[in-house]
């Protein structure tokens, strides 16, 4: 009986195997008045959505690149940014100022406007388990 | 006079722990003159909020780079919302931090011979904000042509120092450790 609870217990923390207390509480605020579960497919499309803006198309990957456990580089400056992935980079997603930061900054400069919660939650989901 | 010479000895120690205090510390002249390792060149940047900060999209960028005039208007709730066409807004709490931090800093405040150069072709230009635009940084630049700078996909832009200028994070700009990428060594 026991083992069946821990068994069952590992296969819903199985997808939030990487969490820290920051994106743990950034997760429930985000959710906090939201009907539907955060969702890591969801993530992933918008992650890839690419948008039109100032005459150019622009996406998270457009500095993140496509695979997250790879160097990026800022489109603009061309600096190199440190992987996303926990699985290679692990001092990723310590911070909520800083998640929330680059949330407002990245979404505006990729789709001309801030995520939604929900969206946030979604791509945060995503993240954390690529 | 054994005792003079002794103290003497104490005291002088005494000033050049406290001169070398640290590359955290703002210089003062009796800091620059008796630290020769730093008489020349910019001073690293020495706090991690700065760092982190300023050193996201690009090359955090020495205080001693800029004078005080071009650092105020950059360094404003308001200038961060639009730095040059980027957001690069901040909490009140860590633009204070920085602001104090930079300021105590700037090259007018400096007494390295670079930052001097740098506060001396600057003078009297208030609307100085970006580096690149000062006239003695301009002027070393000039010859080097368009290619190894826009045209060279690992520059891109003269304000990427540290793609070229191998020891920028030690805030050493001296054309000897210059290294182009794709190109090499500048000789002119
Ligand atoms: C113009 C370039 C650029 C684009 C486009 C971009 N980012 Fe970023 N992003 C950055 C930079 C620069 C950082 C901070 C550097 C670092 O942490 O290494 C960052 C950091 C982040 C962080 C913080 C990670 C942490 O460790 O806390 C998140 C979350 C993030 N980005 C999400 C996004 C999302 C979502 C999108 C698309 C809507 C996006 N980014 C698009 C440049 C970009
Ligand atoms: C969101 C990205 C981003 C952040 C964060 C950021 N910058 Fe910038 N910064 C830029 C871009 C883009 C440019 C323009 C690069 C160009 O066109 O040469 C720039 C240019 C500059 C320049 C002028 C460089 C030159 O000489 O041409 C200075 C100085 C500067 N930034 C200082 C700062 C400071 C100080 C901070 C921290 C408060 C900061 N930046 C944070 C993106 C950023
Ligand atoms: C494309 C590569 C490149 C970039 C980017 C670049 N520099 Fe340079 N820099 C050079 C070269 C090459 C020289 C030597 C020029 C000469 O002597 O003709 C030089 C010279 C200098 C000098 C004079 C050095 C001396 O010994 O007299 C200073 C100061 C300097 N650069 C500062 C900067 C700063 C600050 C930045 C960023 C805002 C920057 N550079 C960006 C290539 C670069």
């Amino acid at each position: 009986m026991k083992s069946l609870v821990f068994g069952l217990l590992a296969c819903v923390a199985a997808p939030f195997a990487f969490t820290s207390p920051a994106t743990d509480s950034l997760l429930e605020y985000y959710q906090r008045d939201s009907q539907v579960q955060a969702s890591i497919s969801e993530g992933k499309q918008l992650w890839f959505k690419s948008q039109f803006i100032n005459g150019q198309e622009r996406s998270c990957t457009t500095c993140h690149g496509l695979d997250l456990t790879l160097t990026g580089k800022h489109q603009r400056t061309m600096k190199l940014i440190e992987p996303m992935s926990l699985k290679v980079n692990n001092k990723r997603y310590m911070n909520e100022k800083k998640i929330e930061k680059w949330f407002k900054r990245n979404c505006k400069w990729a789709w001309g406007r801030e995520c939604t919660s929900q969206e946030k939650s979604d791509i945060l989901m995503f993240l954390l388990a690529e | 006079m054994r005792g003079f010479c002794s103290s003497s000895v104490f005291i002088i120690s005494l000033l050049f722990i406290s001169g070398s205090a640290g590359a955290d510390e703002p210089e003062t002249l009796w800091g620059w003159l008796i630290d020769f390792s730093r008489a020349k060149e910019v001073k690293p940047v020495s706090n991690l909020s700065y760092q982190e900060e300023c050193g996201a999209c690009h090359f955090a960028y020495p205080p001693g780079l800029l004078i005080e005039a071009s650092w105020r208007q950059l360094l404003t709730e308001k200038a961060l919302e639009d730095h040059f066409g980027e957001n690069a807004e901040l909490d009140s709490e860590m633009l204070n931090e920085l602001r104090s931090y930079v300021f105590q800093r700037t090259a007018d405040k400096s007494y390295s011979k670079r930052a001097r150069k740098i506060a001396y072709a600057s003078q009297g230009q208030s609307d100085l904000l970006r580096i690149t635009d000062v006239p003695y940084i301009k002027r070393k630049h000039h010859e080097i042509p368009d290619e190894l700078i826009s045209g060279n996909d690992k520059v891109r832009l003269l304000s990427q120092c540290n793609t070229c200028h191998t020891k920028a994070e030690q805030g050493d700009f001296d054309d000897d450790s210059v290294w182009i990428p794709d190109y090499g060594i500048w000789n002119k």
